[in-house]
């Protein structure tokens, strides 16, 4: 198995699913020859004419409801948003379109072959329109699915599922780990299952949950923490909407401590919804108050970013606080 | 990319002394203007197109009186606008995509679709192809090629671009007509669809039905210029503006632009000048806007009167065929409106499917619980309650003598 970036899974991705299917195109702003300002589409233009890989005009709301016409028509788009924090001139198009176009037809009409990617969150100092973390603004919106890898084999494995889902699914990706997270990806085709986390390890006293960049973090602090003899399982959401509500609740029912951590801000953050379903569900199991690791309630920082973000040692005193509650 | 040639002074140009002609081809008293030639439409499409015009303003005076009857939540008239609306989709292959705002019920009549499917939707009952989930008027129909009305104005527009050019790619020699009015091109949709279109050359024709008014703002109050049709230029696209009152200009015209569209890839803007005769939509009174006079200055150019001439002028049309055809459909309506008001809501269970391809767990967990409560309460939730109850639910189907 050959050792590559998440970029370079993305590619091989994208690359596997138009040489499958001539209905997949992929485009947005500089997504053509120049390969995306990640590189992230580099050489499909070369490889599938500008038909069906170029560069949008700069508009958001065009890309994604072009996109969504696509979808309805039977092709399969792949449009990338430049930057998360660019998605919001398309958040109409999204939310009232994209999500609601098989319900409100009566499945007449869906744009399940949509997949929207976009580089998500902080580490980069992207100071705030380079470092937003806006999952919890499409997980209030049923008919989309919200997807997020934590490193290049599961980019490449959920992305090919995103794009063969039969619903419209967010990609976000972490661009934090787009070059600095590197490990062994097959190079055939493969898929990896939507709506299902994954307990990445297994542990007994309490459960930790993140998603996306965050899990590289997670494991850090475990690392500190098992130190401490404080076993710990840990478990990587993947998808936002559905979220897998049974692994965790299983996992919580073992463990009876919950810790949940994510880079966007804390009101109304994902975390939130967790800590709320698990709290419902496991109530009399909690040894302690569920803790959530969040950044603050203020637009993202410029060169405080390192004190705005949750990082190992601010879960790993968290994970202290709920042992020794 | 042209070359601009050079100036020395410091001289602006304004689109002040600009404005583009109306081509209009029949007068109001059914004879054609000097100069004009006559579209190709023989006598069957001819009366095809009369008949998608009565049928509209049929169902549209009837549909209103239901509203005010309490019938109907919400009721939207096209009235005034059927040439602009019929004439446009007539000119179009019957495979080609409709993209339409809400006003152009008229296209659908046109299309085929019966009083029986308008009824459902209108009453969103079990037979409602959209499963009673929208408003009244939200038509569409995968047969008829008509997508899906969606409230949030001009998003429509961008996904006509991109269903064209997936018809582009397909090479189906197919093209995608968008509706909207002159207010839904203030948005930012309007302005990123004809943009993507340009350049990506999609096979798209975008039909401006200016009617005068969005809801109560009047164009003088929508935009500074020569209406919607010259921001064409800007994005370097065809454009032509045609009287949209006048059945034969707009029949001729989109029949133009469909060629420009399929055969040389060249996206289209038509601007329809017309006036919208009814209210906004059933909860809209004019009256606190606009005069009685002006809306008697539009009575008199009804573009239904306009056609009707010319058909008499042709002799394919009389007093008789008027009179026993709206008679026909007069009683149709009311028979299949009957017929919609009793037919059962949709099930239960339709509340949660759709949303995605298959129910999630989440969702099944939620209907679940809802039906434990509607079972603890059914008097409180009498639609879902009949559904659960299958009982009741054949009484409800035994009640209907109807049937398609």
């Amino acid at each position: 198995m050959a050792t590559i970036n998440m970029l370079q899974a993305i590619n091989q991705a994208l690359d596997i699913a138009m040489a499958e299917d001539e209905r997949v195109l992929c485009f947005g702003e500089d997504v053509g020859s120049f390969g995306g300002v990640f590189r992230a589409t580099s050489h499909l233009q070369e490889k599938y004419g500008k038909a069906r890989c170029f560069n949008t005009p700069l508009v958001e709301q065009g890309i994604v409801g072009f996109a969504n016409g696509l979808a309805a028509q039977g092709s399969v788009p792949v449009a990338e948003i430049q930057f998360a924090d660019y998605i919001f001139p398309a958040f109409d198009q999204i939310v009232n379109e994209t999500a609601k176009f098989r319900y409100r037809s009566g499945d007449l009409f869906n744009v399940g072959g949509l997949t929207i990617r976009a580089p998500y969150g902080g580490g980069i100092s992207g100071g705030h329109y380079h470092s937003q973390s806006p999952e919890a603004y499409f997980a209030h919106t049923p008919g989309i699915k919200i997807v997020v890898p934590r490193n290049p084999y599961e980019a490449k494995g959920l992305l090919l599922a995103s794009i063969r889902d039969p619903d419209p699914v967010l990609f976000f990706e972490p661009k934090r780990l787009y070059r600095a997270a590197v490990g062994e990806v097959p190079e055939e085709d493969y898929q990896l299952p939507i709506g299902e986390a994954e307990v990445t390890k297994e542990g007994s006293d309490i459960t930790l949950v993140g998603w996306g960049a965050q899990m590289e973090v997670i494991d850090k602090a475990v690392e500190l923490a098992e130190k401490e003899g404080i076993s710990c399982e840990v478990i990587d959401l993947r998808s936002i909407l559905p979220w897998d509500e049974d692994t965790i609740a299983e996992s919580v029912l073992k463990t009876g401590r919950l810790v949940i951590t994510h880079e966007a801000p804390r009101t109304g953050g994902f975390a939130a919804e967790i800590s709320a379903a698990i709290q419902e569900r496991c109530f009399l199991y909690l040894e302690s108050p569920i803790e959530r690791v969040t950044g603050l309630d203020t637009p993202f920082p410029l060169t405080l970013e390192k004190e705005y973000l949750p990082d190992h040692l601010k879960i790993l005193e968290a994970i202290r606080a709920s042992v020794n509650f | 990319m042209t070359t601009t040639a050079r100036t020395h002074q410091p001289e602006f140009l304004s689109g002040d002394e600009f404005s583009i002609p109306t081509y209009g081809v029949l007068a109001q008293d059914g004879s054609l203007y000097e100069g004009a030639d006559e579209p190709d439409l023989d006598k069957a499409k001819a009366l095809r197109i009369y008949h998608s015009m009565i049928v509209t303003r049929v169902l549209d005076e009837r549909m209103l009186a239901a509203q005010r009857q309490g019938r109907l939540s919400f009721y939207m008239q096209c009235t005034g606008e059927e040439a602009a609306v019929i004439g446009s989709a007539a000119a179009l292959d019957d495979d080609d995509m409709i993209m339409a705002q809400y006003r152009e019920q008229g296209a659908l009549a046109y299309r085929g679709f019966t009083f029986d499917e308008f009824m459902n939707q209108l009453f969103g009952n079990e037979m409602d192809y959209g499963k009673g989930r929208q408003m009244p008027i939200h038509y569409g129909s995968r047969k008829l090629h008509y997508m899906t009305i969606s409230s949030p104005l001009a998003t429509q527009i961008p996904q006509a671009t991109g269903y064209a050019y997936g018809q582009k790619l397909a090479g189906e020699g197919l093209c995608t007509i968008v509706y909207f009015g002159e207010g839904a091109a203030s948005e930012g949709d309007f302005h990123a669809a004809l943009n993507m279109a340009a350049v990506h050359e999609a096979p798209v024709i975008f039909f401006c039905r200016n009617n005068g008014y969005a809801i109560s703002t009047p164009s003088v109050e929508q935009f500074a210029a020569d209406g919607v049709a010259p921001r064409a230029f800007g994005y370097r696209m065809h454009v032509i503006r045609v009287d949209g009152n006048d059945i034969l200009a707009v029949y001729r015209a989109t029949q133009r632009a469909r060629e420009l569209a399929v055969k040389d890839n060249k996206p289209v803007l038509i601007e329809a000048m017309t006036y919208r005769l009814a209210a906004h939509s059933s909860s809209d009174d004019p009256s606190g806007y606009r005069s009685r006079k002006e809306e008697e200055v539009w009575r008199d150019k009804d573009p239904i009167r306009r056609m009707r001439s010319w058909l008499e002028h042709k002799g394919w049309w009389d007093d008789d065929q008027e009179k026993s055809l709206q008679e026909r459909l007069r009683a149709e309506v009311l028979e299949t409106m009957k017929r919609a008001e009793k037919r059962p809501p949709p099930p239960l269970d339709s509340l949660v499917t759709d949303v995605y391809a298959d129910v999630t767990p989440a969702l099944q967990r939620q209907l679940d619980q809802l039906k434990w409560h509607i079972r603890r309460h059914p008097e409180a939730y009498p639609r879902g309650a009949r559904s659960l109850d299958p009982v009741l639910a054949s009484a409800d189907n035994t009640d209907d003598q109807g049937g398609e």
